[in-house]
């Protein structure tokens, strides 16, 4: 799409659009740069000044060698794959309901949104409140056998604490979404459909599920990057359990920080982000075919 | 809608109150955790009606996590990055958008690859280059003229470093491209005809006619600041520039000690509470700027 009428000039835009230019350059490419470098070198050795070692492959190799690197892999995928689907079926069926525009709905639409504007580290200490082994919410189970629930020493537990919390958080989002998707269908289809005779859960099951499809794809691709690679997920993690108990939790992006700051492996950190924007590259071009194909639809 | 449903009204109703707890469930956990003593809060199991130590507690997470200086540079942080943001995402869309240029492209390219590029990647070079921008105009220079500068700025721990990283990153940017090409191409024609220049064209007719959208960004964008964690916990070692999403990290009990939750609770009820009320007073701003930024 091309606007018609357009200014002639050819230094004014390239005047406009150099203070975000110069930012992206300075804070994305340029970092991209080095993340790119370092992934495919090493330092010196005894930290000696010159040039960095060219060394191909290897650092890869050391990253896809590490039976640890593939445990944070499946613990990435599982979390993020729950957590999306937990997420978006909840957030699915409040839709739904909400939808159907009931004395009162809008009440609940409110306050829905709510989870959204906590921060994923805020998210992440309450809940770990709430499911404290020794108090909160749960803690009484404790009391009829110790340690049936602790986050704190079984991996499991842990893993389905930090899957809540994002769950919780992304609700807002989704039903946000998935209430401007369904809002967008015309009302005019469903009253054409019940003067056929079908009720409430037919129109759901066969008009407006099917039409919120592209709606819910944008979802899943978007909760399972975020879940994946999103900052939410560093928050949570580092909030509720940093990566423990027994690394049960370290996910890959908690996995990259941590080990590029406190293992100082910047070389290691540097080819597993890499790793992840090959992923992220996948998923964002997933998303931008399917967002053009639904553009030429209407 | 449009027939008597009784039953699969109830069953609505009672599904929505379900979802009611749950979402509202945890903030009344946080709130009446916030309000007991010590004592009431370990008590298992736990007691969902408030208790009298609101203030209490509020006052001992306000010392620990020395909540005031934190909560005032989460502040201006975020209204610096909601407002940076805004200008930045008007002026760079409209030179996408309104000029023919075979530079646009190029430039619309490389804002939207900038999605792909999350922080927790490049973490490092990024804290890198925080502590020291001209690191890269210092090597342009010397691989091409070999003249060394000695040319410095350090970003770590202060509000220009907490700030523009934030704000380079492409949503903005994209809400006003779409926002642009909604408007009828007569607009710019007139304009053009009248004798208005690209300047006035945006400064008299866009930004105007952008005030909705702009409300909109300006709420996700106050939500999107306060709410950043990993790049303030990286960039602010002196305490004195720290965010309080950094500073919720003092509220958290550690092993040894008390499980004081009272206190965290309190603690994390004020720091989640500025975009709590934008999002709750400001929804329709919020949600109108959050749907049309992800398309």
């Amino acid at each position: 799409m091309n606007k018609r009428a357009v200014f002639k000039s050819w230094w004014l835009p390239v005047l406009f659009a150099l203070p975000q230019l110069l930012l992206i350059l300075f804070f994305f490419y340029w970092p991209a740069i080095s993340v790119f470098n370092w992934a495919f070198t090493l330092e010196p050795a005894f930290g000696g000044a010159g040039e960095r070692l060219f060394v191909g492959f290897d650092n890869f190799r050391d990253v896809f060698a590490d039976s640890e690197y593939w445990r944070s892999v499946s613990l990435s995928l599982f979390f993020a794959f729950t957590a999306t689907g937990l997420s978006m079926f909840i957030a699915f069926i409040l839709a739904i309901c909400v939808d159907r525009q009931l004395k009162g709905s809008s009440l609940f639409r409110f306050f829905y949104i709510w989870p959204y504007a906590i921060a994923a580290p805020a998210v992440g200490l309450a809940f770990r409140f709430i499911f404290a082994p020794e108090s909160g919410l749960i803690a009484v189970v404790n009391t009829w056998s110790p340690d049936l629930w602790n986050p704190a020493k079984y991996g499991s537990h842990a893993m389905i604490l930090v899957i809540i919390c994002f769950a919780w958080k992304w609700i807002g989002y989704n039903f946000i979404f998935m209430t401007a998707g369904l809002q967008s269908i015309p009302r005019s289809l469903l009253e054409a459909s019940s003067m056929d005779g079908s009720g409430p859960v037919r129109r759901a099951l066969d008009i407006q599920i099917p039409l919120l499809a592209p709606t819910l794809f944008f979802l899943l691709v978007l909760n399972l990057t975020e879940s994946f690679v999103g900052p939410d997920t560093y928050g949570i993690v580092d909030l509720t359990t940093e990566g423990g108990p027994n690394k049960a939790t370290d996910v890959m992006v908690y996995r990259i920080v941590s080990e590029a700051f406190r293992g100082l492996n910047y070389s290691g950190a540097a080819a597993q982000s890499l790793v992840l924007i090959g992923l992220i590259m996948v998923f964002t071009f997933i998303q931008f075919r399917f967002v053009e194909r639904r553009v030429h639809y209407k | 809608m449009i027939e008597r449903t009784p039953i699969l009204n109830a069953v609505t109703y009672f599904i929505m109150i379900l979802g009611l707890i749950l979402i509202l469930g945890p903030f009344w956990m946080i709130f009446t955790a916030s309000t007991q003593s010590l004592q009431e809060v370990t008590a298992v199991p736990f007691n969902m009606t408030p208790g009298g130590d609101f203030l209490k507690n509020v006052h001992a997470a306000w010392d620990r996590a020395n909540l005031g200086p934190a909560l005032l540079n989460s502040l201006i942080t975020s209204l610096l990055v909601m407002v940076g943001k805004i200008a930045l995402a008007a002026l760079s869309a409209f030179a996408i958008v309104y000029f023919k240029s075979p530079l646009r492209h190029v430039f619309f390219w490389m804002v939207f690859l900038t999605l792909m590029l999350p922080l927790e990647v490049r973490v490092i070079p990024t804290y890198n280059i925080a502590s020291d921008v001209f690191q890269p105009v210092r090597w342009i220079i010397q691989t091409i003229t070999g003249i060394e500068l000695s040319l410095q700025w350090n970003l770590l721990n202060s509000y220009s470093g907490l700030v523009l990283p934030l704000i380079a990153t492409a949503t903005g940017t994209f809400l006003y491209r779409q926002f642009y090409m909604t408007l009828p191409d007569e607009l710019a024609e007139a304009a053009k005809m009248d004798g208005a220049r690209p300047l006035r064209f945006f400064i008299d007719i866009l930004l105007p006619l952008s005030r909705t959208n702009m409300l909109a960004l300006a709420t996700i964008m106050f939500v999107y600041a306060w709410n950043q964690y990993l790049w303030p916990k990286l960039m602010t070692t002196d305490a004195s520039y720290q965010t309080a999403m950094v500073a919720m990290r003092a509220l958290v009990p550690s092993v040894n000690a008390l499980p004081e939750w009272n206190v965290s609770m309190a603690g994390a009820l004020i720091i989640m509470l500025p975009p709590l009320v934008v999002v709750a007073v400001l929804q329709r701003w919020f949600v109108r700027g959050l749907v049309s930024t992800e398309k």
